[in-house]
């Protein structure tokens, strides 16, 4: 931040700070301006961008104006009269929040005239304020207090006896957070909050006067439209809104700045501790991604991390039908190298392969993948983003040149067009919907695409899309070759953008494909279930209306198409001139944390780090020397494909780090009748997750509390992860105590103990290796991390400082391509036995399979997955609303409960899977993406009917995982329970 | 693995490459991604079975299959 230039001409004060403090609340938000303005506060010369508060300009100044109601993430508002100042030539004591610097001004911010004003401020705030500082949660973290010290309050005159607030009761509905009213100066800090930072205006006052009050809805928080995002709770001054967790522990020590491990947002945090106890977990002011916001998942589900679920102790098992064995790390890391020795001489090398997930860290990622290369010979490592964002890295790989997002999170502050398509921001990525909130109501455009009414659509205050193209699940193709018909055929294509920084030849192609009558609107119109005149105006908006944004999410990628609408969607930015600039490109929501992270770390079947082919023989003689090992030139097998040959018995050995396939990934039965032919099944988590039931192995994992390495986000931001506890993966055996491991270090010994040694002391050392064989992180180190705060790849002697927008001058391929994209329908077509599509989704307050979230009180918000029908098909069907139905489709059967709504369109259903009992994945079948067999979660033929009972599946699942658990001593009286 | 998988997979992947205009190069561009994506045993398996007669595959895939796969 450098909007101070200032000197001391007056006086030379000895702490006058030359540099901004990022921990300071400055009261009022930065200007932009480019204009500077000079003027004198407290005979202080300071020059700040034209704008500014005088407030903002005092503190810059190293002059701190008392505050209450202002704090630098908000507006300024002018309501609690602390901040008055005296203005040499001007009349009154206006407020130094709303008043802005001007050039020349003379201001006063300490006169006995402004102390006198303070102090009967104050006075008045503190006799309808109880006085139990000492008892109070916030004491020593309190503005309030901090205040009334600052203007000397020694005596509150009126006493008492009057009316006052100080029996209001408090609302504790909502599991995180309590409200208490008798402690509310109504500052509004907390509903300009809820409106300008997260943008869900579910907090008002209500009343006037005497009767003003802090109101969440009509009854309490927990009722009202509040998402928990905690941003209310951040803004507050006083212990009115404050967490539970302080309340019960106390205020924090000390803080350690860390990246949350939910969603591809990437938020930083501050871990607020006391010891190796987290206090509460604040988002980070200086985030890149999140500017100081949050969601419910990150600011206060972490309590998993701590959960008695978790286990602590290796385990290990000859098979899944014997109770686990409590072990030594020695032992279980010896036990699983040994089968893996042993199926490697027994059945050859393409019988073993690993998984990572996207919940891994780059540096966890990296070993794992090397582990497999270097010691098995074989490139049978994948990551989960093949069930979802596998089409990303190849249909932009193929367009664009990179696997990877084109922008920053920011640059859709320059967006005149937003295009949602396949995604719901609102719900999977939160914080950023709150920005791209702020730009909508600022006037931007927006058009969505999605089978079913998000959010977004019309649910959002002051929001409403222009444009919702409902299309049915299975035709975003159709959709968008639609668009670029009218693109084309309307003349709206920008030819000399083309021309200079794309494959002529192939846009000839294309444009010649799209022009076809056969991909107007009109003649796709029926298939799609949209007007034509629908789709021409949302495509003259996209290719007229400014500077126009993709954003796009697994309702893009979870198709059999996903690759050829990944590349349409690069076709269609790069024929209306949206990528290489602010407020344009193409934008990946990235489900979890590290999805960007487990691609670019080579944990891909056919990729080394860097989006590298094995087949390349610079690139692996490169890891070959840096390994010292003999790498393959083929491809790997891809989780599907491990899948299937374990199937058929001739794949054995599976490794699998922070990753749930059972639960994650389609067609539950084939998935766990694959795991059953395995012989060697080594699951590393936190808790006894789905796999874990079916393996051989367990190693206990360290949550992202109790490690270091690195996420990349969406935005190919890459965040440091920061140990602030140690690893709780000891365990105990024998009445010993072992040291607990980080998830790389495990991965190095099960290295070491199959005869390759890994020897780093530190994940950074680990990062050093990938910088040093990676271009595209050539100049990332934990040391520049730790003073930039978070760098976007590429960056390297080109970029050092990173790279925000890609593709600037030309496309990292050379010139874009364009690629023709012929909408085939899937096979997975409804008939009179499955009349019903079935579409899946996210809901805010889970994540994903929901082993961190349901371990949290975030279950208070969805404690069990249900399903979405329309009306008409629940007519059709006698379903009523909270009706138990059974959902069939080709590949299972399952029971969930029925929601009847309209936001579904007329023979569509919809559900989320974040409850493994719900089986949603079940249902699922095994069809998949061309490209990269990404699963087609997206589209489901079904059959639903009023049901009385689980379905057969789920009883086995009861039973099974009941005595799983009691397997692994979770359980006494499930363990009673045989298996058959 | 299941041959019916591993057709469906190279049909969908013949599918997406049956609007170009050149379908020589379509050929080479089917054939270059079971190269680049398919794990050998699964090249393997679908050359054995186009030698066979290849029932049921999609015609260019076959022809990719015979003229440009690396095994």
């Amino acid at each position: 931040m450098d909007d101070i230039k200032y000197s001391n001409t007056h006086h030379q004060h000895e702490h006058s700070r030359t540099n901004y403090d990022d921990q300071l609340d400055y009261g009022t938000p930065a200007s932009d301006s480019d204009v500077q303005v000079t003027l004198l506060i407290d005979d202080r010369e300071i020059t700040v961008p034209e704008g500014t508060s005088i407030m903002r300009a005092s503190i810059l100044a190293g002059i701190n104006v008392p505050k209450l109601c202002a704090t630098d993430s908000l507006e300024p508002f002018g309501s609690c009269r602390l901040c008055v100042v005296e203005i040499e030539g001007r009349r009154g004591y206006p407020a130094s929040c709303t008043t802005p610097v001007a050039e020349g001004l003379k201001v006063h911010t300490q006169t006995p005239k402004l102390a006198d004003i303070r102090r009967g401020t104050m006075e008045l705030y503190i006799s309808d304020h109880p006085l139990d500082c000492l008892t109070c949660a916030t004491n020593g973290d309190c503005e309030l207090q901090d205040m009334a010290g600052a203007v000397g309050l020694r005596e509150v005159r009126y006493g008492y006896a009057g009316e006052n607030h100080l029996k209001s009761v408090k609302d504790e509905s909502n599991p995180y957070f309590s409200f208490d009213p008798a402690k509310c100066i109504v500052c509004s800090r907390c509903v300009r909050a809820c409106e300008e930072t997260q943008g869900t205006f579910a907090l008002t006052i209500s009343g006037r006067g005497f009767e003003s009050k802090v109101a969440a809805g009509i009854a309490d928080f927990m009722d009202s439209e509040c998402v928990s995002c905690g941003a209310c709770v951040q803004a507050c001054p006083t212990a009115t809104l404050i967490e539970k967790t302080v309340i019960d522990h106390g205020v924090p020590e000390h803080r350690v700045t860390t990246t949350c491990a939910y969603c591809g947002v990437g938020c930083s945090f501050d871990a607020e501790m006391k010891g190796e106890e987290v206090v509460r977990m604040t988002p980070n002011k200086n985030g890149g991604a999140n500017h100081g916001h949050s969601c419910v998942k990150g600011r206060f589900a972490w309590g998993y991390a701590t959960h008695q679920d978790r286990i602590t102790t290796p385990m290990i098992r000859k098979s899944i039908k014997d109770p686990w064995q409590n072990v030594s790390w020695d032992e279980a890391i010896d036990y699983a190298a040994s089968e893996l020795a042993r199926i490697n001489q027994q059945y050859g090398k393409d019988a073993i392969g690993g998984i990572t997930s996207s919940r891994c860290t780059n540096e966890e990622v990296y070993v794992m993948q090397k582990l497999i290369r270097a010691v098995f010979g074989v490139n049978n490592v994948d990551t989960c983003a093949r069930v979802c964002h596998s089409p990303t890295g190849y249909g932009l790989k193929q367009t664009l040149g990179e696997s990877a997002g084109t922008q920053t999170f920011d640059s859709v502050m320059q967006s005149d067009v937003i295009f949602v398509i396949g995604a719901n921001p609102t719900d999977g990525h939160p914080v950023f919907a709150s920005q791209m909130k702020r730009r909508l109501r600022e006037g931007a455009k927006l058009i969505v695409a999605d089978p079913r009414e998000i959010d977004l659509v019309a649910n959002s205050p002051h929001i409403r899309a222009d444009y919702h193209l409902k299309l049915r699940p299975g035709s975003n193709v159709a959709l968008i070759s639609a668009l670029s018909h009218v693109i084309v055929t309307e003349g709206l294509v920008q030819e000399e953008y083309v021309k200079a920084r794309c494959e002529w030849d192939s846009f000839v192609e294309w444009r010649d494909f799209v022009a076809l009558d056969a991909n107007s609107p009109e003649s796709l119109a029926s298939e799609l279930g949209i007007k034509a005149e629908d789709i021409r105006a949302a495509a003259r908006l996209y290719a007229t209306g400014g500077n126009a944004a993709i954003y796009y999410g697994l309702g893009v990628t979870e198709h059999a198409q996903g690759s050829t609408t990944v590349m349409g969607i690069a076709n269609l930015a790069m024929a209306t001139g949206n990528v290489g600039r602010e407020g344009v490109g193409v934008n990946p929501l990235r489900g979890q944390n590290n999805v960007q992270g487990s691609c670019d770390m080579g944990s891909m079947p056919h990729e080394f780090p860097g989006y590298r082919h094995v087949s390349d023989d610079a690139t692996r003689a490169l890891f070959e020397t840096a390994w010292g090992r003999p790498l393959s030139k083929e491809p790997g097998m891809r989780i599907p494909n491990m899948l299937d040959f374990a199937a058929e018995g001739s794949f054995k050995a599976l490794y699998c780090v922070g990753e749930d396939i059972v639960q994650s990934d389609p067609n539950t039965q084939h998935v766990t009748h694959a795991l059953e032919q395995m012989e060697c099944v080594i699951v590393q988590d936190l808790f006894l997750n789905e796999t874990a039931m079916f393996a051989h192995v367990f190693f206990p994992g360290a949550s992202f509390l109790e490690k270091s390495g690195t996420f990349t986000n969406a935005e190919r931001r890459i965040s440091p992860v920061r140990r602030v506890m140690n690893p709780k993966n000891g365990g105990t055996i024998n009445g010993k105590q072992e040291a607990g491991y980080e998830d790389w270090e495990i991965t190095a010994k099960l290295s070491k103990a199959l005869g390759y040694d890994m020897n780093y002391h530190h994940a950074s050392e680990i990062m050093d290796e990938i910088a040093a064989l990676t271009p595209t992180f050539k100049g990332v180190s934990f040391k520049k991390l730790d003073e930039l705060g978070s760098i976007q790849w590429p960056c390297n002697d080109e970029a050092p400082l990173g790279t925000p927008t890609m593709h600037i001058d030309e496309f990292v391929r050379g010139k874009g391509k364009f690629f023709i994209t012929q909408y085939v329908p899937t096979t997975e077509k409804v008939n009179a036995k499955y009349p019903l599509i079935l579409t899946t989704g996210r809901i805010l307050s889970q994540y994903n399979v929901g082993a961190q979230t349901r371990r949290t009180k975030n279950v208070a918000w969805h404690a069990e997955d249900i399903v979405e029908i329309h009306p008409q098909d629940a007519d059709d069907r006698g379903i009523r609303d909270g009706d138990w139905i059974g959902i069939k489709s080709r590949a299972g059967e399952t029971v969930l409960r029925a929601k009847i709504s309209e936001r579904v369109q007329v023979g569509v259903i919809y559900t989320t899977f974040h409850h493994p009992e719900s089986g949603a994945n079940v249902i699922t079948t095994e069809n998949s993406d061309w490209a990269t067999n990404c699963p087609e979660f997206k589209v489901t033929a079904v059959q639903v009917t009023r049901v009385n009972q689980l379905s057969d599946w789920q009883k086995h699942y009861k039973t099974f995982s009941e005595a799983q658990l009691a397997y692994a001593g979770r359980d006494l009286e499930a363990a009673k329970i045989e298996l058959n | 693995m299941d041959i019916q998988r591993l057709i469906s997979m190279a049909n969908q992947i013949g599918d997406f490459y049956e609007s170009y205009p050149n379908q020589s190069h379509a050929q080479q561009d089917i054939a270059g991604h079971l190269n680049k994506f398919w794990a050998l045993p699964m090249r393997k398996q679908i050359a054995e079975y186009v030698q066979q007669g290849g029932a049921g595959l999609h015609a260019q895939v076959a022809s990719a299959v015979k003229a440009h796969l690396h095994l």
